[in-house]
């Protein structure tokens, strides 16, 4: 029994089907990826999972099925998102945007600040600049909120919908130093990525979505070294490791 | 006009606009979260009068049917939407919220409506029973439609103040009213006589925009509540349910309206349906402020009394024309500065 297991996941909007018969599983403590082309349905596939769009299927979370249970009640046995559009709170504050992460949580407001502390710890760059406005921030340093706001629900399941898109090559970098940190944390991750290469570096598990299927999936270290993956997403020939 | 005329005017339109301030920061707050213009927003005010007036003169006020009414329809809704989600674990929460927690005022109301109660004690249980209505409504009328555009929102807000106000001649009658006066105070400042009631609607006004600000500021409940005006889909994320900040921005956007109903129903005689017209221009006040901005609302609502004030000295019957050409300039104004367009948190 995996932490999050999917079983014939369908999405539709209106009469298109977005995503059909998806199955997949996140076991505790791994980091799985879903990669794939752009419109495959994998940010519909997340948004499914966080309870934001209504499905046909089940959702099971440490066995239980949630699969009619509300965004909000997900977040509290917790679920975590970072969205593709961040979603911040753009006129808040980046300690204000962190408070509110933690708003699901019971455990009170010394428990809370000290989980601040902690992520401007390994956020210094939002330490620096907790007085300011989240909308006045740079694209990483939102993409850094957006991850640090997400941490403070203490999330037992992370979802990245493409954390890298739009960043600066170094600070793509930086975001996947900071995946496996999360995983040692004791977060498990599903990872969505259009950045293939470095999306399967990181993993344990890889799915690969086409036109809202699942079409491969195996362990990410066999995924990236397979041909035809390597001719499609992971641009041209295999480099050596 | 010499300057002792224009000092009285100015006098008497400030507070006129601190009432308008109350209502239009209520106005804005409820819009920047729901997304809803509540248009009933004068009747509110007016109700809290008629309610009042009723207590004054120890009879029953018509408010507790209209209570009663909305919070069996209420109660209903919400019973249906239970059992058809078959979480009946669900149903104790929703009838103490739904039937107990707003019929308690109003059972309250059945004792004490008999007997003399001092001011305080009056205003106390007034907006008590006033404060469910704007709450319930929502769970009635908004609720269901809450991912509708703006503009049905809005319309279903204009229906919804007619039937309102037309409740509001069943349970109160077409008889105005005006209650005492809070005190009797009054001060004479370089020849110009000030009433103690204007100075107590303006203290009154600056108190509750000082508790609304450290609401926002200071609470994670007021964060939540911007949160979500912000970003309901990140607000979602965090866990903050949109309809729960909904109920929250209606409660103290109604108690905005009702200590506004409190303080207006001693200068002015109020009818059944005289709220539209103090809300329509509290409305003003708040498209000055573009419905998101708070400062500028409470000026802009300052600006509209005092002009209303100068307006009914110079030519009675065009005040309120005045008032309303008002928002032309102020519309052109707002689109051509206000035009950008809105950040969304990407480059």
């Amino acid at each position: 029994m995996g932490l999050l297991a999917i079983e014939n996941l369908s999405v539709s909007y209106g009469k298109v089907e977005a995503i059909r018969n998806v199955s997949l599983k996140v076991e505790a403590g791994e980091i799985v990826t879903v990669i794939g082309p752009n419109g495959a349905g994998k940010t519909t596939l997340l948004m499914t999972i966080i309870g934001l769009l209504p499905c046909r299927g089940r959702i099971l979370f440490n066995g239980e099925d949630i699969t009619g249970l509300d965004t909000e009640r997900r977040v509290e046995m917790g679920f975590g998102l970072v969205p593709e559009r961040r979603e911040l709170f753009a006129e808040m504050s980046v300690y204000d945007n962190l408070l509110l992460g933690a708003f699901s949580r019971r455990d009170g407001t010394a428990a809370v600040r000290r989980s601040i502390d902690e992520v401007f710890d390994r956020f210094p760059r939002l330490r620096e600049r907790r007085n300011q406005n989240a909308g006045t921030l740079s694209g990483g340093e939102r993409q850094m909120l957006a991850f640090a706001r997400a941490l403070m629900s203490k999330p037992t399941l992370l979802m990245l919908d493409e954390p890298s898109l739009g960043l600066a090559p170094l600070i793509v970098k930086e975001v996947f130093r900071i995946i496996p940190f999360l995983r040692d944390l004791g977060v498990s991750i599903l990872l969505i990525e259009q950045n293939a290469r470095s999306a399967l570096e990181t993993a344990n598990y890889g799915y690969v979505m086409e036109t809202g299927e699942i079409v491969r999936q195996g362990l990410a270290s066999e995924l990236i070294h397979d041909p035809q993956l390597i001719a499609t997403y992971l641009g041209g020939q295999e480099r050596a490791h | 006009m010499n300057a002792q005329i224009a000092a009285i005017l100015t006098m008497d339109g400030v507070a006129t606009g601190a009432i308008y301030v109350l209502m239009a920061l209520g106005f804005v707050l409820i819009f920047s979260v729901t997304r809803i213009v509540f248009v009933p927003f004068g009747d509110i005010a007016a109700f809290t009068a008629l309610t009042l007036a009723a207590l004054e003169s120890r009879q029953f006020p018509g408010t507790v049917g209209l209570v009663a009414v909305l919070a069996v329809a209420a109660t209903a809704m919400e019973l249906f939407a239970i059992l058809r989600a078959r979480s009946f674990a669900r149903i104790p929460r929703a009838l103490f919220f739904y039937l107990v927690l707003p019929l308690l005022p109003a059972g309250v109301m059945g004792f004490v409506s008999g007997a003399t109660l001092n001011a305080p004690l009056r205003i106390i249980v007034t907006v008590a029973l006033i404060l469910p209505i704007a709450p319930l409504l929502d769970r009635i009328v908004f609720r269901p439609i809450a991912d509708a555009s703006v503009l049905l929102l809005l319309i279903v807000s204009v229906a919804l103040h007619f039937a309102l106000s037309g409740m509001g001649l069943i349970f109160f009658g077409p008889e105005g009213v005006r209650t005492q006066s809070l005190t009797d105070f009054s001060v004479t400042a370089a020849g110009v006589p000030i009433s103690g009631e204007s100075i107590l609607i303006v203290v009154a006004a600056a108190i509750f925009c000082l508790l609304l600000f450290l609401f926002f500021e200071f609470t994670i409940q007021g964060k939540a509540l911007q949160a979500t005006a912000m970003n309901r889909t990140g607000a979602r994320l965090m866990g903050i349910r949109p309809a729960h900040a909904g109920t929250v921005a209606f409660l103290l956007g109604s108690a905005m309206a009702a200590i506004s109903g409190v303080l207006i129903a001693p200068v002015n005689t109020i009818f059944y349906d005289s709220g539209f017209i103090i809300g329509l221009k509290a409305f003003v006040g708040a498209i000055i402020g573009g419905l998101v901005s708070f400062p500028l609302t409470a000026a802009g609502s300052l600006f509209v009394g005092v002009l209303e004030s100068f307006a009914a000295f110079e030519s009675s019957p065009f005040k309120e024309v005045t008032v309303f050409s008002l928002l032309i300039p102020v519309l052109l104004w707002r689109s051509y500065t206000l035009l950008q367009p809105e950040e969304d948190g990407e480059e």
